[in-house]
């Protein structure tokens, strides 16, 4: 690996002092399991290597059934998941959590890391647009926050100018009869990247047989990942059927603007919107249909 | 060059200081500064498992783990396994399950298994695949590692 120089600094202030002020490139490092791979063979450049993880504010959880979820931007996977308050309220998180990479990556690898690789088939961030949770961003010039589905802007970039540090994601409560799911399609079981990904969460009403509203989010169907807002829209006080999820998926297909690579040509991209958009509703209904606040 | 960093960690129980630069993994540090050549170097770059020790309880690749990160860490490899010349139970089990061939991966899913058994005392076959999906074998086809990983558990 080419040299770089670290630093694990102890507060915000001082993280975003050095970041700034860095002489060429500085790295922020949180799980470490894309930036080290990345700087290893040299597909980023670093002088300096900014460790995030003693920073208490990205290493918080704080979650409020009330509030919702504060989640710190170097928070393991694994933290996630093995929260049950966090998984109950969540479930869309969590389903994508639990797949991103193996145990051991889970162990590292970061929800706010995902974000900030910014790749278009990163596994939580479709789960954090259905969620419509935003990113709590600090820098030089102070602080600003941005909804997940403007953060990234192309394969591995986003909004973070120099200097800026993404220090949590804030997810609004789950109220009852809410609940959301993530699935992605992979030709095996575990360990590999998203053909298509798709989170969805569904607000139904108090009888369980009307979506109240809706998000979907999709990963790996375009340069970034997509809200797919007419579908979504649409989806507000239809009925909870298979027929409205089957028409949702149709409108989800035109945010779909994905390439041909060995994963999956253009076409069958296209198609899996649709299934998994409607595997996601379904799921998520049944979620929604047992989940109180309590 | 990067100046080079003192770092103390716990390394297998006992108290470890090292100098390693910024750019160094764990997994160089622990082959080549402290000669513990148990965790293997296979892809390094996260996706064989052959690398994995425990970080603090948790399994991690130490080719993904840089040695300065191990900065008052617990650091356990697989030669903490076995004690005073005696295998562990895991160790045993993979042994006379014929669990390995070629053996590069076997360090790997050796700790791997003692995380997965701390966690999952009974495992399923679902829990043991699903868990061990981050540490490939080209040699066993692995119905044997699954099948080792449930002996070793029957001898808990």
């Amino acid at each position: 690996m080419k040299d770089f120089a670290y630093a694990a600094p102890a507060t915000l202030a001082e993280a975003t002092k050095m970041l700034s002020e860095a002489n060429g490139s500085a790295k922020v490092l949180a799980g470490g399991t894309d930036i080290i791979v990345q700087l290893r063979e040299g597909l980023r450049d670093a002088d300096l290597v900014v460790d995030v993880k003693k920073l208490p504010e990205l290493q918080e959880v704080n979650f409020s059934a009330t509030h919702g979820l504060r989640l710190g931007a170097s928070v393991p996977c694994s933290r996630v998941y093995e929260d049950a308050k966090i998984a109950a309220a969540y479930p869309a998180l969590v389903d994508a959590a639990k797949i991103v990479g193996g145990w051991q990556i889970q162990s590292r690898a970061s929800v706010g890391g995902n974000l900030c690789n910014s790749s278009p088939a990163a596994d939580t961030i479709p789960s954090l647009i259905a969620h419509h949770a935003y990113c709590e961003i600090t820098g030089a010039n102070g602080r600003r926050n941005v909804p997940v589905e403007q953060f990234c802007t192309a394969p591995g970039k986003n909004v973070l100018q120099k200097g800026e540090l993404l220090v949590a994601i804030v997810f609004p409560p789950a109220l009852s009869h809410c609940s959301s799911a993530y699935e992605r399609f992979i030709p095996r079981n575990e360990m590999d990247i998203a053909v298509v990904g798709c989170g969805s969460r569904v607000q139904l009403n108090a009888t369980g047989d009307t979506i109240e509203f809706a998000r979907i989010g999709l990963g790996a169907v375009a340069p970034t990942p997509k809200y797919a807002q007419e579908a979504s829209e649409w989806l507000a006080g239809k009925p909870a059927s298979e027929a409205s999820y089957a028409q949702a998926g149709e409108l989800a297909k035109k945010v779909a603007t994905p390439i041909s690579d060995m994963r999956g040509t253009a076409e069958y991209r296209t198609h899996l919107v649709g299934v998994l958009v409607k595997r996601t509703l379904a799921r998520a209904v049944e979620r929604a249909k047992a989940f109180k606040n309590p | 060059m990067a100046k080079k960093t003192v770092v103390t960690a716990e390394i297998n129980g006992s108290c470890a200081e090292f100098l390693c630069e910024p750019r160094q993994s764990l997994l160089e540090v622990l082959r080549d500064t402290l000669h513990l050549t148990g965790s293997k170097e296979g892809c390094n770059n996260g996706n064989c498992g052959a690398c994995t020790v425990l970080m603090n309880g948790k399994p991690v690749l130490s080719c993904l783990v840089l040695g300065v990160e191990a900065e008052g860490a617990a650091i356990e490899t697989v030669e903490s396994l076995a004690q005073n010349g005696q295998l562990a139970p895991v160790q045993q089990c993979f042994l006379e399950g014929a669990a390995l061939q070629c053996g590069i991966c076997t360090p790997g899913f050796l700790v791997a298994t003692k995380a997965l058994l701390e966690k999952f005392p009974q495992p399923s076959e679902h829990d043991i695949r699903f868990h061990l999906a981050n540490n490939l074998c080209r040699c066993t086809g692995y119905d044997k590692i699954v099948k080792a990983v449930q002996a070793a558990a029957e001898t808990r």
